[in-house]
């Protein structure tokens, strides 16, 4: 019996016991680990990292990836600063910004949903053309600092507080809240369950699925948009630079370490919120032991390609999984 | 006598073209040297393989060279390999089986291009390395002393953070790309300063991949923990105004001190002097380094090198320690004056 309930463990499961292992363990060894300042710490640091989370998950439980989401974020974003150093007022200069961002998601849905270019070509193209291109025409440098949004409401979104809790962790929590309450209780929200399960079921019931695809990556450009925000306004620029960094593999790491499978149709942002979680301890916990940056990405992969053993051997892959196919 | 008339006219016509054009090089008297000295540039060719253009070191670099490429008619290519080290690698392939005069190359760490500078030096191509020094020395290299630079961050460091501070003397160090030579010599500087103040206590040591955001993150975490920390060594101040924002957001500034560095650009220089968020700041001048590599250039056109890579000039950057104290109206410079007027 025993036995049974043990190979129920899913991966969120099995990446949440680890996630509390792991904060045992760090709240043991280290005296300032358990400090509520240190909590708020580690939340805020992956809060970026949780809301393109989210937007990654929109996008795979519908069956596809988002793979331009950094770059969308970066030039939206650094667009809107400079812009707004430069005359224009916030309001319009973060109203064109969010425009472009949406602008390159529609892009997106259009080249996957109506010209079916697998999105995981479509947007890696779209995020090195959308990013360069911006880059070429309409920004000046790579780095553009946030100068004159300097104390406005804007410059609140991702250095502010309410109540002593940091305002990036409180925008994660209502993505996140938004997102979950979409997918559950929306019908669009249910249609991008059923697209992703089975994309030509869900069309031969009527589901129409090219707008839903559409939507899905309008989507995902509107929260990386508002990520691009929260990182820009918490350090005062943004570095476009981060478009070429590896840090589009870090959220699909959160999104599938937290037990969304490639192939679609399942999982909540639930998994999201777990998988971050997870990364958010280990990060933090390494840096107040001061352990070494590279053996930090070592210890990393490790224990992410421990949480992955541990489910191929517990959820071993049946007939049906293995035919669907991942990405 | 029809033909002598026209002859005499065509021959006037050519006699005046000739005074003309004899005087108008009579305007610009030759001392003897700089008609030789231009020629020796006009229509050659030189590279530029930058780690990434867009940031204010490489754009005040290239300004320079552009402003020297118009000015002499040398043509100047710049290949931007936008932060990738395999790209860069293959411009400065490509450029080697074009055979320019010169390459100048901006190398990303200390090992990626010291084969293909060495490999290009074979070629008989002359190569300037500028910033960040490699392992292969090519013919000249313009930049600064990383150890150098370093010594003098910690030393600012411990006038704020050691003896009779009154503080806890507890520092953090953050560091960029750790293969980057900022951190090979940069650390080794750091700790060989410290030796002599063993007051200083080092907490945390992390590397932040010159990213701001990172940088936040793993400051933001270091302030938690460490309750009296003292302050930040960071090495790029691109990099460490996400240090100073970390600070800011935990209210602790005035507290913790960040000492930076960077190419004396005014936004992230001398205005995070002004508003506090650096205390203290070496910058390199990148202005000035700019000025440097045009001579250099200049100086390997005119005086090509018979065994290129053979000798090394090195032209290390004087470096300038910035801090409200001392800084001046000019002690930085904007990147659209050195775009428009040069550097």
């Amino acid at each position: 019996m025993s036995g049974r309930s043990i190979t129920k463990l899913s991966q969120e499961k099995i990446v949440a016991i680890i996630t509390v292992a792991l904060i045992l363990f760090f709240s043991v060894s280290l005296n300032s680990f358990l400090t509520a300042g240190n909590i708020l710490a580690l939340l805020q640091n992956v809060a970026i990292l949780g809301i393109l989370g989210v937007a990654m998950a929109l996008a795979i439980i519908g069956r596809g990836i988002d793979l331009s989401v950094v770059a969308i974020m970066a030039i939206s974003v650094a667009w809107v600063l400079q812009l707004n150093n430069g005359g224009v007022a916030l309001p319009q200069a973060v109203a064109m910004g969010f425009a472009l961002a949406l602008v390159i998601g529609l892009v997106n849905g259009i080249l996957i949903a109506y010209l079916e270019i697998p999105a995981i070509f479509a947007t890696l193209a779209m995020g090195t053309a959308a990013y360069g291109s911006v880059r070429a025409l309409l920004l000046d440098d790579n780095l553009v600092y946030l100068k004159a949004a300097e104390g406005t409401w804007f410059k609140w979104i991702g250095s502010g507080q309410v109540y002593g809790i940091p305002s990036p962790i409180l925008i994660f929590a209502a993505i996140a809240l938004i997102a979950h309450l979409f997918l559950r209780f929306t019908v669009s929200g249910r249609f991008v369950f059923a697209m992703g399960d089975n994309p030509l079921a869900a069309r031969a019931t009527g589901v129409p699925i090219r707008a839903l695809m559409v939507l899905q990556y309008l989507l995902t450009a509107a929260i990386a948009f508002v990520a691009g925000v929260v990182m820009a306004t918490a350090v005062d620029s943004m570095e476009t630079r981060v478009a070429r960094s590896n840090l589009v593999y870090d959220i699909i790491l959160v999104v599938v370490i937290g037990g969304i499978g490639l192939n679609g149709g399942k999982g909540s942002i639930r998994n999201v919120l777990v998988g971050t979680l997870l990364i958010g301890v280990l990060l933090n916990g390494m840096t107040i032991m001061n352990i070494p940056y590279t053996l930090q990405n070592i210890i990393k992969s490790l224990i992410l390609l421990a949480a992955i053993i541990i489910d191929a051997v517990m959820n071993p892959r049946d007939e049906q999984t293995s035919q669907q196919g991942d990405i | 006598m029809k033909h002598f008339v026209k002859g005499c006219a065509v021959a006037a016509s050519i006699a005046i073209g000739a005074l003309a054009c004899a005087g108008s090089v009579s305007a610009a008297p030759d001392d003897g040297l700089i008609n030789e000295s231009a020629a020796a540039l006009k229509g050659k060719k030189v590279a530029f393989v930058p780690i990434a253009m867009g940031f204010d070191l490489t754009e005040a670099w290239a300004a320079g060279l552009k402003l020297d490429a118009q000015r002499f008619g040398y043509e100047l290519t710049i290949r931007d390999p936008n932060w990738s080290v395999d790209a860069g690698a293959q411009a400065i392939s490509q450029l080697i089986s074009e055979q320019p005069d010169v390459i100048v190359v901006h190398p990303p760490e200390i090992q990626a291009y010291s084969r293909l500078i060495q490999q290009a030096n074979a070629a008989g191509i002359p190569v300037i390395t500028v910033s960040l020094k490699a392992d292969a020395n090519g013919d000249v290299f313009v930049g600064p002393d990383w150890y150098d630079l370093a010594v003098k961050e910690t030393e600012s460091m411990v006038k704020m953070c050691g003896k009779d501070s009154g503080k806890s003397g507890k520092i953090a160090v953050m560091q960029g790309v750790l293969t980057n030579p900022t951190s090979q010599y940069g650390i080794q500087a750091i700790q060989d300063t410290l030796k002599n103040h063993p007051e200083i206590q080092i907490v945390s040591n992390q590397g932040a991949d010159w990213d701001a955001s990172k940088a936040h993150a793993i400051a933001s975490t270091v302030i938690k923990a460490n309750p009296d920390l003292c302050g930040f060594i960071g090495l790029w101040d691109n990099m460490d105004v996400g240090i100073a924002a970390a600070i800011k957001e935990a209210g602790k500034q005035g507290q913790i001190a960040v000492a930076s560095s960077g190419g004396g650009n005014q936004v992230s220089g001398c205005d995070n002097i002004e508003n506090g968020n650096f205390a203290s700041y070496v910058s390199y001048d990148a202005k000035g380094q700019a000025r440097d590599l045009m001579m250099a250039v200049r100086t390997i056109l005119q005086n090509k090198p018979a065994t290129p890579g053979e000798h090394t000039v090195g032209l290390y950057t004087p470096l300038k320690v910035i801090t409200k104290d001392t800084m001046t109206a000019d002690s930085c410079w904007k990147l659209d004056d050195v775009k428009k007027f040069g550097p």
